[in-house]
């Protein structure tokens, strides 16, 4: 007879010393591990309670300036610095990691209205109430903060309301009573748009298309130029103005704008007669927006005092965060390594967020690692599951935020419903709804 | 297979059966694009698995007859003589005459036996080193005894409550809620202990809260026969009238009622996939049904009415008919000709178990305790993270917290073990 039994030596499975790791055979056979959904949907939920209970996102605050905060600057090579300018003329700038400021100075009279730097960061730019542009060094190591002073100034005949610099050459373009394109050496613009508007309140360079500038005007439009040319491209008109606007970083074609109407719009500069995506989960008007660097998310503060994440290609919000102390947002900003958001608020405050609100900061062991990478996995995989879905979803707003949603919701509900009985008791064609990528939009001009 | 070669566990099993996804009805570019990145994930994820197969260290066993040889003819003694001395010391008989047919069950990864003889002995012991864990006397009549989640604890069915013990013997709980239990059964995923009852009716305990999750009035007589299917958790239990009914936590009557034999049904086993069902009546035969469409595929006869079956984790079939214990191999999927083993018990035969990951069969029987050689019964490699039956002490206690964490709520038993993933149409 031949006869072969199954004889294992314990030696093969256990450990030699009380310091060595111990050893654990795998065998993936699904004989061997029954009951795969059930256990999978167990775990993702736990997995997506353990986040709520892991979600603290707030990380610290950089207080220091008198007055509200009401543009921030980051320094597009140094991770660690932000550059904000406040409503009283003051402008600091700050280190991230000890969350203190380095440099602060007074430079306008009145509010700073923007702020920009160039592209290797040794020059910033400001501009305010005062009708100046002021044109400063970024200090170095060992320089004193009494004899700082600007390396040019140049007096415009109205307020400037915003500014923005170009991603390749010594060029920055302010807005006002109309768009001005400047050289860092000149001091009269070289480049002049006006496009029937009394006053343009906001401007973006798109950062792959260099020559590309958008701005947002209070005659609730916003309009393309080409800086190349002497006449701009084309405008698309909404329903209400636009506060602020924000390029995608990796879609070159793409742009996000924050409206008053609570919304914001993500276009398609080659398309505007649609919204790409209407992003609709603040209840007042959005102030400030900007997009992450991965391109994949937006940030947004607004004037109900919450600050949202969302998605380029959903209409929810991901995340909102809120603190009983911050009051109005003016200004947000994703930073350069994608991980943390900055809002600067009305009470004189710049607060920094985790970008993702249950991740660990710091660096995670290669277990860490692997298990956090399946976590999400499960996570997203019975993402549709009921009790997975409002575990995940559940977020405590303030109280206004609440009812103001609630209303909102209603409202919308009983809107939609008396627009589709009309529908349904009309003769076939006649009524069309449009839909809410273009119902906002009133007309695009070229 | 002749054994000593490469073991057989073939790659096609690793790889689940999927209906390939049909691109056409599909208008949306985004969701197409992510569905395409799913399958060419899953796929490599599949391949990533069956290439793992070369990490694993044993071989499956086997036994084969030279010439005019006969598996069957072989006795137990000499298969332990043909075998290295460790194993060799699998086949043992422990003699325990005075108290009765003997209940044997095996702790899920295989390293302690625990003993329940009819008139009340009670015994846990490291069958490997013989160590004796605990061993006590209840004075009364004890028809069934189950580990529950691990060795630490284990309920038994004594004349009139269940009663829960620890491992040092000492009572944790007496249950007076079920009565008069006739066999038990344990849902190790759910953590829950079912227990047929005298009186009909079918008790779902859950041992990590102590809440009593469903009582179901059966309404066809006594239950004495009980069985779970490992792969959907679902309970099996043979009747008097020759039906098995499944049954589930959250269903308050039984979900599927199969007629399967001329008499009453005295055993039930089912396999650890889920595929087939073996079922052993008074009319001495026993029969094998696909558990997923619920159809006979065979039958066999056999001596005496089984009163015992089980199944091992490689598909072995093993029946004790009165003094005989009968091993068939293959006789699931298809119809095998003769047993693969046969051993002579020095006692009626009432209960039996082969124990997992081990080329091994313990049976209960009247005069005591065997343990049986059978060469490619058990499963050859473990999953450490499953069961492990090399576990140190630490280890179990992090395993009891991670089962413990992610116990499957009762609510999720039904037949289809894959109905959570599925997506309902329309």
């Amino acid at each position: 007879m031949k006869v072969k039994v199954l004889c294992r030596n314990p030696q093969d499975y256990l450990r030699q010393r009380t310091t060595d790791i111990h050893k654990v055979p795998r065998n993936l056979d699904p004989a061997l591990h029954p009951l795969e959904g059930p256990r999978e949907y167990v775990r993702a939920l736990n997995a997506t309670k353990l986040d709520r209970v892991f979600a603290k996102p707030f990380v610290g605050s950089l207080s220091g300036h008198t007055d509200g905060v009401y543009c921030m600057c980051k320094h597009p090579t140094k991770l660690s610095v932000l550059l904000s300018g406040s409503c009283d003329g003051e402008v600091r700038i700050w280190n991230l990691a000890s969350r203190d400021c380095t440099w602060s100075f007074v430079g306008h009279e009145g509010f700073v209205r923007g702020l920009c730097m160039n592209q290797d960061g040794s020059l910033f730019v400001s501009v305010g109430e005062d009708k100046l542009i002021k044109q400063w060094r970024y200090p170095g190591a060992g320089e004193s903060q009494e004899d700082y002073a600007p390396v040019a100034t140049i007096l415009g005949k109205s307020v400037y309301l915003g500014i923005d610099h170009h991603w390749s050459k010594p060029v920055f373009a302010t807005c006002g009573d109309r768009v001005d394109v400047w050289d860092q050496s000149r001091s009269e613009p070289i480049r002049s748009f006006s496009w029937g508007v009394d006053s343009v309140g906001c401007l973006g360079f798109n950062p792959v298309e260099h020559n590309v500038l958008a701005t947002c005007g209070s005659d609730r439009t916003v309009a393309l130029y080409d800086v190349r040319t002497a006449s701009p491209l084309r405008k698309v008109v909404l329903e209400m103005r636009s506060n602020s606007l924000a390029w995608n970083p990796t879609e070159a074609f793409n742009f996000t704008v924050a409206n008053e109407d609570s919304n914001l719009y993500t276009f398609d500069m080659r398309r505007l007669d649609k919204a790409l995506c209407v992003h609709s989960d603040h209840v007042m008007a959005v102030l400030g927006v900007d997009y992450s660097p991965t391109g994949r998310e937006v940030v947004s503060g607004s004037f109900d005092k919450t600050l949202r994440i969302f998605r380029v290609d959903e209409g929810r919000c991901r995340d909102v965060y809120h603190t009983r102390r911050m009051q109005r947002i003016f200004c947000v900003r994703w930073s350069l390594d994608s991980a943390y958001v900055l809002s600067g608020s009305d009470e004189t405050n710049i607060r920094l967020w985790k970008a993702e609100a249950s991740r660990t900061l710091g660096k995670l062991s290669g277990r860490e690692a692997v298990a956090r990478e399946y976590t999400e996995k499960l996570k997203e995989k019975y993402k549709h599951h009921p009790q997975v879905r409002r575990i995940a979803r559940h977020r405590h707003v303030p109280g206004m935020v609440y009812r103001a949603a609630k209303e909102k919701r209603l409202v919308t509900e009983a809107q939609r419903r008396k627009r589709r009985n009309i529908e349904r008791h009309s003769k076939a064609g006649t009524v069309d709804e449009p839909s809410t990528k273009k119902k906002h939009i009133v007309s695009v001009v070229e | 297979k002749a054994p000593g070669t490469t073991q057989g566990t073939p790659v096609t099993r690793m790889q689940v059966y999927r209906p390939p996804l049909v691109w056409q009805g599909i208008g949306d570019r985004r969701l197409k694009r992510h569905l395409r990145k799913g399958e060419k994930e899953r796929e490599q994820a599949s391949r990533t698995a069956a290439r793992m197969e070369l990490l694993r260290q044993e071989v499956v066993g086997g036994l084969e007859a030279e010439g005019m040889e006969q598996t069957r003819r072989f006795r137990q003694e000499e298969i332990a003589a043909a075998v290295p001395v460790a194993t060799a010391a699998q086949y043992f008989n422990l003699c325990l005459d005075t108290f009765g047919p003997y209940s044997v069950d095996y702790s899920r990864n295989g390293r302690c036996l625990l003993l329940g003889g009819r008139k009340g002995h009670v015994a846990v012991v490291d069958w490997r080193s013989k160590k004796l864990t605990c061993e006590f006397h209840v004075h009364e009549t004890l028809r069934d005894v189950q580990f529950l989640h691990n060795e630490m604890m284990f309920a038994a069915a004594q004349k009139r409550y269940l009663h829960v013990y620890d491992s040092t013997g000492m009572e944790l709980h007496c249950l007076k809620q079920h009565l008069l239990i006739n066999s038990l059964c344990f849902l190790p995923y759910h953590f829950l202990l079912v227990s047929a009852s005298e009186r009909g009716s079918l008790h779902y305990l859950d041992t990590s809260t102590g809440q009593l999750v469903a009582e179901h009035k059966v309404r066809l007589g006594p239950l004495r026969c009980i069985a779970q299917n490992p792969h959907n958790a679902a309970v099996h239990l043979g009747h008097v009238n020759g039906t098995v009914s499944l049954w589930t936590p959250n269903i308050k009557t039984a979900q599927v009622k199969m007629l399967c034999h001329r008499g009453p049904v005295m055993s039930v086993a089912i396999d650890k996939e889920g595929w087939s069902m073996v079922t052993a009546g008074m009319d001495a035969l026993v029969k094998v049904w696909d558990v997923r469409t619920f159809k006979p595929l065979h039958s066999y006869r056999s001596p005496r009415p089984a009163l015992a079956l089980d199944v091992s984790q490689r598909g072995l079939l093993a029946a004790s008919c009165g003094r005989l214990v009968q091993v068939w191999r293959g006789g699931l999927r298809g119809r095998s000709e003769a047993p693969y083993l046969q051993h002579s018990l020095s006692g009626d035969g009432s209960s039996l178990q082969f124990v997992p990951f081990e080329d091994c069969l313990g049976v209960g029987h009247s005069s005591g305790v065997s343990s049986l050689i059978v060469p490619g019964a058990g499963e050859p490699n473990f999953d450490a993270l499953e069961l492990n039956p090399f576990e140190s002490k630490k280890q179990r206690r992090e395993g009891e917290v991670k089962q413990l964490l992610e116990k499957i709520p009762a609510e999720l038993i039904t037949l289809d073990a894959d109905d959570i993933s599925k997506v309902e149409q329309g």
